[in-house]
């Protein structure tokens, strides 16, 4: 007996959210409208900006990456693939030895197996890699899912300017570059 | 010309196929309408999102997309199963719900089995309604899973102990209405008085209030419904007697659920809320053969509201406190019921 109370409760909260969510205009304008009274938004017609933040798909930064592999070393499914060469560079004085430079030859992530954990973008040295919040990159072919150096470059593209953290963070600031 | 007169001049086997097509309707178009306004859009509502919107105007051929697709799925037979009894047992639940159907009167020639020849009524509703635990049963023993097995064992157990109110809650109104003859119920109620004021009649839920409430709690009970979904709670028995169907066997599973919500809502509000009846209007009158099936399909919505408003709110009963409910707490109401009505119709 002592539950009854609680069971009504619970009745008139799921029976307001419907009567909320039929009639957004309240008391005043009880005209139906589920569309406007629905929190959802119905997806592929309508779609909700994600936050700037949000974790959607890894971008890379081409001129940055070093090819030090230590993404893909740190990548938790080994999803990045790294290859590149070393090519001497002239020297930074006359007559000094040549520099040696590396170039990267491949960057691929394999998005089937990637978990968006985001180690590598933290791991990342020299800036290359960066999130970006777009999500639509599903693909009826599995082997598509692999994302190359020029797929990833586009995604830089999307990947937003970096806004401050809260007040009195001390993480460390990503300084976007201009595509 | 009156439409019983039209009737009555057809042959038998005419009048017999409007009948059992009548009885498809009522079962199966009820069903779907339920489905489509509780289980996809009030429950949407309710968590403040939309449902189905894509398949017809918002979503309302969404149940057709679903019929389509479970008619293309595979007939899946576990290796191990009893063929026959896994194959016939969803035919026997949606068997019950069919001849459940058959004792609701929708208007005073609107019947599927004649009420001035038999008084056989609400007894025989409640003798075919307990057929569905052996359909049931059969499916928890026939797919050898022990899931299964346990969901079926639960819900001959919850079904059983809750057909007991049920049928008790029924009996008050049969002392108040003097007869077990639904349309006579339902006459009953249209010239009964309350306090000397006879302009709604005497719907029973007025008399009879603790007989509904504890009738519309097992009937709560008797469809499986959250809070008493124990049977096929998916966090512990997958879905319980239905875990190995698929297709067409789960699609009828799936049809019975919410038919026979449909049908107990129509016993149920012939017996408490005065059926067919319009005030002011005569229930004997031959325009109630039309506006009655509305007036019941008004009630059968209402009703069912209530019944899936408390399944999308509650959580789970544990089987002990649901066997508890019954027997310690319903039971002993309704007993105490049937004799407060006993007393006061003898006294009155």
């Amino acid at each position: 007996m002592a539950l009854i109370p609680g069971l009504i409760k619970g009745l008139g909260v799921t029976g307001s959210t419907m009567m909320r969510t039929i009639f957004p205009g309240g008391v005043k304008k009880p005209i139906p409208s589920p569309v406007k009274g629905a929190e959802t938004v119905q997806y592929p017609h309508e779609k909700e900006a994600p936050p700037t933040r949000a974790r959607g798909v890894i971008a890379l930064h081409e001129e940055n990456c070093t090819a030090c592999m230590l993404c893909a070393r740190e990548c938790p499914d080994w999803c990045i693939y790294i290859e590149g060469h070393k090519e001497k560079a002239p020297p930074r004085r006359a007559g000094g030895k040549p520099r040696q430079r590396n170039i990267l030859d491949r960057f691929d992530i394999d998005y089937a197996l990637c978990m968006f954990c985001g180690i590598c973008v933290e791991v990342c040295p020299f800036e290359a890699l960066f999130w970006s919040p777009e999500y639509e990159f599903s693909e009826p072919r599995i082997a598509d899912l692999l994302h190359d150096m020029s797929r990833l470059s586009e995604w830089m593209e999307t990947v937003p300017d970096f806004e401050d953290y809260e007040a009195g963070s001390q993480q460390k600031k990503l300084k976007v570059p201009p595509t | 010309m009156s439409t019983t007169q039209v009737f009555a001049e057809l042959a038998y086997w005419q009048q017999t196929g409007i009948r059992v097509g009548a009885a498809l309707a009522a079962v199966l178009l009820v069903a779907g309408a339920l489905v489509y306004m509780h289980l996809f859009k009030a429950v949407s509502f309710m968590q403040s999102r939309l449902g189905p919107m894509e398949a017809g105007p918002y979503g309302s051929l969404q149940l057709l997309a679903e019929v389509g697709k479970h008619i293309q799925k595979e007939d899946i037979f576990p290796a191990k199963a009893d063929r026959f009894v896994f194959g016939a047992a969803p035919f026997v639940v949606l068997a019950s719900t069919f001849l459940l159907v058959v004792v609701v009167p929708a208007g005073p020639d609107a019947w599927f089995i004649d009420h001035h020849n038999s008084d056989l009524g609400i007894y025989l509703g409640l003798a075919v309604s307990s057929v569905s635990v052996l359909g049931i049963l059969m499916a928890g023993w026939g797919s050898s899973n022990k899931y299964s097995l346990l969901g079926g064992l639960r819900a001959t157990g919850q079904l059983i102990a809750y057909e007991l109110p049920l049928i008790l809650a029924v009996v008050g109104v049969v002392i108040q209405a003097g007869t077990m003859n639904m349309a006579d119920i339902v006459y009953a109620q249209a010239n009964g008085e309350i306090f000397g004021l006879g302009i709604v009649g005497n719907p029973y839920i007025l008399t009879q209030g603790v007989a509904f409430i504890i009738f519309l709690i097992a009937m709560q009970a008797e469809l499986a419904q959250a809070p008493f979904d124990m049977p096929v709670a998916e966090s512990e028995l997958v879905t319980g007697y239905m875990t190995e169907y698929s297709g067409m066997r789960f699609l009828l599973f799936f049809i019975g659920e919410f038919a026979t919500a449909g049908v107990f809502a129509a016993v149920a509000s012939v017996l408490f809320l005065g059926g067919w009846y319009i005030p002011g209007i005569d229930p004997g009158a031959d325009v109630m053969n039309l506006l009655g099936p509305l007036v019941m399909l008004v009630k059968i919505v209402g009703l069912t509201f209530l019944v899936f408003w408390t399944r999308f709110t509650m959580p789970r009963f544990r089987e002990d406190q649901l066997q508890r409910l019954a027997w310690k707490f319903l039971i002993p109401i309704a007993l105490a019921n049937i004799v407060v009505t006993g007393i006061l119709k003898v006294a009155f």
